[in-house]
């Protein structure tokens, strides 16, 4: 006992007590392992087992990695110079790159075609992601879809610009009008884009020379770039859907509110594969007969469809996890529906919901795959059609597959670690 | 009281009240309320909890909907067409218990968010009359702070600011200290009673009665939804005439 106290219960502070640094732990690698490693019989012996299982991982799958083989055309080269020895053959990567990432019909001499947009993606998605970016990059993001599909489509040029021709005066004539009324402007806005755009189906196929690219039909997409095309625009769509989903889920206005349940609830009670297949056979129905509409765009509006319900969802967590507080407190400062939502709503609900968000993200990425099903030849579909069913390849399972892993492996890491970071940078609490 | 003789009331009307009725589901929370607040006039709402006082102002801006009854707010009639709630809730400041400001934004964004969306006025601007307000409720040297960097007190003066940066005409006050650490609670009496010496019209729900005291030119007591009774500070302390009331002064007072 401290002898201030010692003597009666009575007890003044006459000074107050300076602040103390903790006392200095005992560092150094031995502690560490002796708490983390070997702190008791049980975890000790857990410790040595899971080195021995790695040992063996290792052991056993680096020969496979140091022997293989680069250089050969078929499997059967490979196992000729293997001579029975472990090792991977590698070959199948070399020889058959150009098919794993463009697909087998893509014209091998426009391969720099799809890689300009590639590396184009990245200067237009940057500015969204990092916001630190001068915002004028921005303008670069919105002309970069009309590029990117004019560079991988090929064609005259004409078209895409005349689409975003007719985006820009529709928007151009949407905002003159939006003083007199949303329902009024948005009308007068698609049907400037609409006339732009019909009069530019015209212009487009009478000077189809005009800055013309070798035109790609749809068809001859594949290998990852397909997968890359689908998760971009889906990922890119299905979010702001999503978040619109979410907002009338929650509206006031009952026949805006059903739609939104009856959407959500149905899209998320069906498997994708099903809609998919919709997609592939069932889905022309719905349009005006003489339509032809890609099978690309088909799929793109069922994968869209399909990950912003489940966004819908997510962001309707967001939404709900806030204090009915914000919303009044926007509401008390004379914020309209829009403003309130758009500055202090969803900027704090998104940021809750960047887990999710990443979730169905990272998924969506993952399910471009199952395109392969309605016989497109994605990454997926190239390995198990064309690659696995050539002479010269049957049987290289391991090597082609465990390309495939990587390749999405290292995009999806690369997602989780962005929005690692993104919420790291949205921290407003302890800074 | 010396400074309440500084503190004129306007014959101008700044609201009015007349039989308004508010029901949740078929629970009756306010009963046939009639109340005219003159501009400049300071009035504090007392009463327990559930007595439906917080009901009342919240109706005033629109956060809560009447459903009989007529409430004309700065000469608009409160009624369902947004246009008037949003031009209603624009002149009308509001300083919630819990705050509620906004977490993402800093102070000084917090104050200049509604004077650059809803007024207009450009950012430059807007940013100095935010410093000017923050100030005048004497934390400046927050406004690039975040709101969960600040003590619940500094808090709910920001929350003061950032009302006061529209230029309300009207301030209303939803237990703006309830939420608050005792050693917090003065300093945001403090600010409310240099707004209110510069005759702001304020409207206060709380239970700080010496606040009432020394600023309010009117007290209201309210029980189940009712007004049971409202007088000058003085005659409603001193002399209160209904045994509601004495019973509820006495609860309050006694410790």
């Amino acid at each position: 006992m401290s002898d201030t106290h010692a003597q009666s219960v009575a007890f003044v502070r006459d000074t107050m007590l300076p602040e103390q640094a903790p006392p200095a732990s005992e560092a150094g690698v031995v502690k560490w392992m002796r708490e983390n490693l070997f702190p008791g019989p049980v975890n000790t012996i857990l410790t040595l087992l899971a080195i021995y299982f790695i040992y063996k991982i290792v052991a056993g799958s680096l020969p496979w990695f140091w022997n293989g083989i680069w250089t050969t055309s078929s499997l059967a080269e490979c196992r000729e110079i293997l001579q029975g020895a472990t090792g991977g053959c590698f070959s199948v990567l070399t020889e058959r790159w150009n098919q794993l990432l463009f697909g087998f019909k893509y014209p091998s001499d426009q391969y720099w075609r799809p890689l300009v947009a590639f590396i184009l993606l990245a200067v237009a998605v940057a500015p969204v992601l990092f916001a630190h970016l001068p915002r004028k990059m921005l303008l670069f993001t919105g002309i970069y879809p009309f590029l990117a599909f004019w560079l991988i489509w090929g064609g005259t040029i004409l078209s895409p610009l005349m689409v975003l021709i007719g985006v820009l005066a529709g928007l151009a004539a949407f905002r003159r009008i939006e003083a007199s009324g949303f329902a009024m402007a948005a009308l007068a806005g698609l049907v400037t884009a609409v006339v732009i755009w019909w009069l530019g189906g015209f212009l487009a196929s009478a000077a189809s020379g005009v800055l013309a690219l070798e035109a790609v039909p749809s068809r001859d997409m594949g290998g990852f770039m397909l997968n890359m095309i689908l998760g971009t625009v889906c990922v890119s769509l299905s979010l702001p859907i999503g978040i619109l989903l979410a907002l009338g889920r929650q509206s006031h206005m009952p026949i805006i509110k059903w739609i939104c349940v009856v959407f959500i609830e149905f899209i998320r009670g069906v498997p994708l594969i099903t809609l998919l297949f919709v997609a592939n056979v069932v889905l022309s129905y719905f349009f005006p007969p003489e339509t032809n509409l890609d099978l690309i765009i088909r799929v793109i509006i069922m994968i869209t469809a399909f990950a912003s319900a489940y966004i819908a969802e997510v962001v309707r967590g967001g939404l709900a996890a806030l204090p009915r507080g914000q919303y009044e407190a926007a509401d008390s400062l004379g914020l309209d529906y829009a403003q309130s939502m758009r500055l202090i709503i969803l900027p704090q609900a998104l940021k809750i919901s960047i887990p999710g968000i990443v979730n169905v993200a990272v998924g969506l990425f993952k399910d471009t795959t199952l395109v392969s099903v309605i016989s497109m030849f994605d990454l997926v579909g190239m390995i198990r059609g064309p690659i696995l069913a050539s002479t010269e390849w049957n049987g290289v399972y391991w090597e082609l597959w465990g390309f495939a892993v990587l390749t999405f492996f290292v995009v999806c890491y690369g997602i989780s670690q962005y929005s690692q970071w993104l919420e790291r940078q949205l921290q407003r609490d302890h800074r | 009281m010396a400074e309440q003789a500084q503190m004129t009331v306007s014959d101008e009307v700044a609201i009015t009240i007349e039989n308004m009725n508010k029901w949740y589901g078929s629970f009756h929370v306010l009963r046939d309320i009639n109340l005219t607040v003159n501009r400049g006039e300071r009035i504090v709402i007392a009463g327990p909890s559930g007595s439906g006082k917080s009901t009342l102002i919240r109706c005033i801006n629109a956060l809560e909907e009447h459903q009989k009854g007529k409430i004309v707010v700065d000469g608009t009639l409160l009624s369902s067409d947004l246009k008037n709630i949003d031009k209603i809730r624009s002149e009308v400041g509001m300083v919630f218990q819990h705050f509620n400001l906004f977490p993402h934004l800093t102070i000084l964004e917090n104050c200049t968010l509604a004077p650059i969306w809803v007024r207009k006025i450009p950012k430059k601007q807007a940013e100095e009359t935010a410093m000017h307000f923050l100030e005048k409720v004497k934390i400046p040297e927050q406004a690039d702070k975040y709101p969960g960097q600040l003590s619940g007190g500094q808090q709910q003066r920001v929350a003061i600011a950032r009302s006061l940066c529209m230029r309300p005409r009207i301030m209303l006050f939803d237990e703006p200290t309830s939420a608050l650490d005792p050693e917090m609670i003065k300093e945001v009496l403090d600010t409310m009673v240099s707004l209110a010496e510069e005759g702001m019209t304020m409207l206060c729900v709380t239970h700080e009665m010496g606040f009432a005291r020394q600023v309010a030119n009117r007290v209201i007591f309210m029980d189940q939804g009712q007004i049971v009774e409202q007088n000058e500070p003085e005659e409603f302390f001193n002399n209160p005439q209904s045994d509601r009331t004495k019973l509820f002064l006495s609860q309050i007072l006694g410790h």
